[in-house]
């Protein structure tokens, strides 16, 4: 049995560092010695901003996004075009398309993609509040931003299966050459789809 | 142990923060999973999607484990694929059928359908019927054939109409009247070689034969439902049928 280097609380400290992504155990030592050493400038800040974000952090009610207030900044926002939706599936993708700052529009965040092999259905994503979002009539275009995969893909299909009744334009984000990227080493079918939707240069 | 083959990717599944667990049809050695170090990355992430068709290498210190894959392109499928709603149901519908045979158990003529399958899905004049004799054969496979050769009653080989639900056997119409109410209807184009123009009135009555067959002898006893993904791919393509009914002319997907 290995000797323990610290007291629980530190070893918890540990544990729960090593569960952050991009971190490991050993990365996790490395964080939780650095936390300690800078107990006052750093340590107490970080825990007392954890407590206040476990109080307040919630999931808005109308989008899915993540905020301290229901419904969230970006549902609330007045200067956001309420005629434009953009679909997404995860928080984190919400947030890459904010940096990219192309639109002013409101967001929709299913949750995750339609996998049988992870047991995900449309009961599972937040599908219902999109269709009761869609329903009431103010919103002109849906922007499916979903991931280039096959569950991504299908759960777009779905969606548009779903949202074909409301007469609303539905359209997808394009699948082409990247920024920086070589054609020598891009895939054919990412290829083939660059050259199926290029446009007038 | 080391084995090299040929194999069309069913699905991914995310393990931690850099690796997949790939799961595959290969042609030697059946539905076979295996975890992909490094399968999340940019550069590995356009290979290791549903459709594409990869050479593979798997490697475990023993037969029992799940092994790494190592795997390469041989055909990438998957952008094509993702342009038609009638293929990403179809390849969804196609995976969770293959999902019902055990692992590692090798089906060299289901994975020779499913590559030509993959090359058709994105055609919805020829994607449905194919599905369907797919469905046939996974029955055929689970040890549930249908016998559609002759009637089980007469012993005829011709004017094959229905299929009694009982037997999965063919029966003629002659043999099959005076039951026509609980008969199941034998599409034609199920009895001969494949036929380009097959309406999709007789398509749903293909599928509603094979989804009679998978209820009763897998879904049923393994408490299970049939793939949401099947009732899309149908969907889809009685909305592709529709829509080249208002373009005459237009068939493809």
């Amino acid at each position: 049995m290995s000797k323990r280097i610290a007291g629980p609380e530190i070893e918890r400290l540990i544990q729960l560092l090593a569960k952050v992504p991009g971190l490991g155990p050993r990365s996790a030592r490395r964080a939780a010695l650095h936390l300690i050493k800078k107990k006052e400038q750093l340590l107490v800040p970080l825990a007392d901003a954890m407590g206040e974000a476990v109080d307040k952090v919630r999931i808005c009610s109308n989008c899915g996004n993540v905020d301290t207030v229901d419904p969230c900044t970006i549902c609330t926002d007045p200067r956001r075009d309420g005629a434009t939706l953009i679909v997404v599936e995860d928080v984190a993708d919400l947030w890459a398309l904010e940096r990219a700052g192309a639109m002013n529009a409101l967001y929709h965040v299913l949750g995750g993609t339609l996998s049988p092999l992870d047991g995900i259905g449309p009961d599972q994503l937040n599908i219902k509040q999109l269709v009761s979002r869609v329903s009431e009539g103010e919103i002109k275009e849906i922007i499916i931003a979903v991931n280039a995969t096959v569950e991504g893909q299908t759960t777009a299909h779905y969606l548009t299966d779903q949202l074909a009744d409301f007469g609303v334009k539905i359209t997808r984000l394009a699948h082409g050459v990247p920024v920086g990227g070589e054609l020598d080493y891009l895939d054919e079918g990412t290829l083939a789809a660059a050259l199926k939707s290029r446009t007038v240069f | 142990m080391e084995w090299r083959d040929e194999g069309i990717i069913l699905g991914t599944r995310k393990h931690g923060e850099t690796s997949v667990i790939l799961e595959v049809m290969t042609r030697a050695h059946g539905r076979h999973l295996g975890m992909v170090r490094g399968g999340r990355s940019r550069k590995a992430q356009p290979l290791l999607q549903a459709g594409n068709r990869v050479d593979l290498i798997w490697r475990a210190r023993l037969d029992e484990h799940l092994g790494m894959f190592q795997a390469e392109a041989l055909e990438l499928n998957a952008a094509r694929l993702f342009e038609s709603a009638c293929a990403v149901y179809g390849l969804q519908t196609l995976a969770a059928h293959l999902r019902l045979l055990p692992e590692r158990d090798p089906h060299g003529g289901l994975y020779e359908m499913l590559g030509l399958l993959i090359e058709h899905l994105d055609d919805a004049t020829a994607a449905g019927e194919l599905v369907v004799r797919f469905e046939l054969m996974v029955l055929e496979e689970l040890g549930f054939g249908l016998d559609l050769t002759q009637c089980a009653a007469t012993g005829r080989r011709d004017d094959l109409t229905y299929v009694s639900p009982k037997s999965g056997r063919a029966v003629s119409r002659e043999a099959g009247l005076p039951w026509h109410d609980k008969m199941l209807a034998l599409p034609a184009f199920l009895l001969r070689g494949s036929s380009p123009q097959v309406d999709i009135t007789t398509i749903e009555q293909a599928f509603r034969l094979t989804d009679f067959f998978f209820a009763r002898h897998v879904y049923e006893p393994r408490g299970m439902q049939a793939p949401d993904a099947r009732a899309g791919f149908l969907n889809a393509l009685r909305k592709r049928n529709a829509a080249a009914q208002d373009v005459p002319g237009d068939t493809a997907a």
